[in-house]
């Protein structure tokens, strides 16, 4: 097993990465890049990054794997029960008082589980059929995972249901869903039908359509600092003025360009609204 | 404790970087009641927690503490003296740049902050100016974080597995690095507070 990779190792990975499929994964924290990498390593059994260079050079169709294992893909429904609270309680009543129909955009879904969570609880105000939802990822393979909207049932009751209890749903979680076989559930088709998945690179693809309240938690962790100023200059062009932004519960943006044309409306759960053009 | 004796000098050391689980709360609390305020080395600390729970932990370690403890932001820039806790659901990275980085990938070891993961990430950034002190706790995760702090030159410590509420984790840590010192909770702080 390899044990350890050096940063210019690194470096040249990146620049054949851009050069042959134009991914841009030199401004990625090099903490988590370096560790996906090694787990890359490890899982298909490639003895260093040279071989791993070699291997990416020739084979589109191992790129397009590994994409999906460069990008983190554990995530949750309702994550965080306090913030979903406040999504329900004060911030989408608010958008709603003033607004017919909303656009939300969540960004960097992954398989899909805060788009459902963002379903469920719409469902449940009501007003899900008011509501327009994009849904993007960078990796396509885990796109179509969200559009299947297969889980494991054992998140399903380890995480996802603890977490619609500990938000107080209105029903019990399991009617959202049911089970097939395998140890899998798939989630209620219907609850999706105004959500459209779209391919999208938060580096490279920039502004598509202007949205009332975006999520992106816990994606842009795995960035440097000087790449998550660019994309959050492209949420916030991506925002209508007066609509709400979200990150994760540890992510700010207090240091960076845009910081002054957003308020705090919720500190705890990261929640900003853009104030300024 | 006399530093000379160990072969090592204040100015070695840059950062400490501490691991515990079950049974480690109460020696962290008195570490940080009766470490040294003026103690400026950076602090990390990956303790299992419930993933759930994202208050109140900080609040407790903080009511007798000599130190500030903060659960750092996302490329928060590291500071001296200050000790930084893994947040809740979230591991804890040391990242090249003085800062640190938060991630939610894979459970490791069944945990997230993995231990290994902060060790690991730390002993990259800092090489052989870091200090690595494992407590109390009833899995594995640390053993390996503290061979790779080893391995790149750093300074290894558990608490004596004697002392410990549960010794799992620092036998594990034992069996396959070699420690530099092993030390009961009183030990640990004279030898932090040796660093002053």
């Amino acid at each position: 097993m390899i044990e350890d990779i050096e940063i210019s190792e690194l470096r040249n990975l990146c620049q054949v990465i851009l050069e042959k499929y134009k991914y841009d994964f030199n401004n990625y924290a090099m903490s988590s890049f370096k560790r996906r990498i090694l787990r890359i390593l490890e899982i298909y059994k490639i003895s260093s990054v040279t071989a791993l260079i070699e291997k990416i050079k020739y084979d589109p169709i191992f790129f397009k794997q590994f994409l999906n294992e460069i990008t983190v893909n554990v995530t949750e429904m309702f994550r965080d029960p306090s913030l979903w609270r406040d999504l329900r309680d004060k911030i989408l009543p608010n958008l709603f008082s003033t607004h017919q129909t909303i656009k939300i955009w969540h960004a960097g879904c992954s398989s899909g589980e805060e788009v459902y969570s963002m379903c469920i609880l719409l469902k449940e105000m009501g007003v899900l059929d008011k509501v327009k939802i994009y849904a993007t990822d960078i990796d396509e393979p885990i796109l179509a995972k969200a559009k299947e909207g297969k889980f494991t049932s054992k998140n399903m009751i380890d995480v996802n249901e603890k977490n619609y209890i500990r938000l107080g749903g209105l029903h019990k979680i399991s009617n959202y869903y049911t089970e097939t076989t395998g140890g899998f559930v798939k989630m209620d088709q219907s609850l999706v039908q105004n959500v459209t998945y779209k391919t999208h690179d938060l580096v490279k693809s920039g502004v598509f359509n202007k949205f009332d309240l975006i999520l992106c938690r816990n994606v842009l962790i795995y960035f440097n600092q000087q790449l998550q100023n660019e994309v959050f200059k492209m949420f916030h062009e991506s925002l209508f003025n007066y609509s709400y932004f979200v990150i994760g519960s540890k992510e700010t943006l207090i240091w960076s360009d845009v910081s002054s044309k957003f308020i705090v409306v919720n500190s705890e759960e990261k929640v900003f609204k853009k104030v300024k053009e | 404790m006399n530093l000379n004796q160990l072969g090592i000098e204040k100015t070695d050391f840059k950062a400490v970087v501490i691991g515990g689980s079950a049974g480690s709360f109460q020696v962290i609390t008195k570490i940080l009641a009766e470490i040294n305020p003026k103690f400026d080395l950076p602090i990390f600390m990956a303790l299992h927690r419930l993933k759930h729970v994202r208050n109140g932990f900080i609040e407790a370690l903080a009511l007798k503490s000599n130190k500030i403890i903060v659960e750092p932001e996302d490329k928060e820039a590291i500071k001296k003296g200050m000790v930084y806790l893994a947040p809740a659901n979230y591991h804890m990275f040391l990242e090249l740049g003085n800062k640190i980085a938060l991630s939610t990938e894979e459970m490791v070891n069944n945990s997230r902050p993995s231990i290994d993961l902060t060790f690991d990430t730390a002993s990259y950034v800092y090489k052989t100016k870091i200090i690595g002190i494992m407590l109390s706790g009833a899995n594995r995760d640390g053993a390996w974080g503290m061979k790779k702090l080893k391995e790149r030159g750093g300074f290894t410590i558990v608490q004596d597995p004697k002392e410990c509420t549960i010794d799992t984790m620092t036998t594990a840590a034992m069996n396959i690095t070699k420690i530099d010192l092993v030390l009961t909770s009183e030990n640990i702080i004279k030898f932090l507070n040796a660093l002053v």
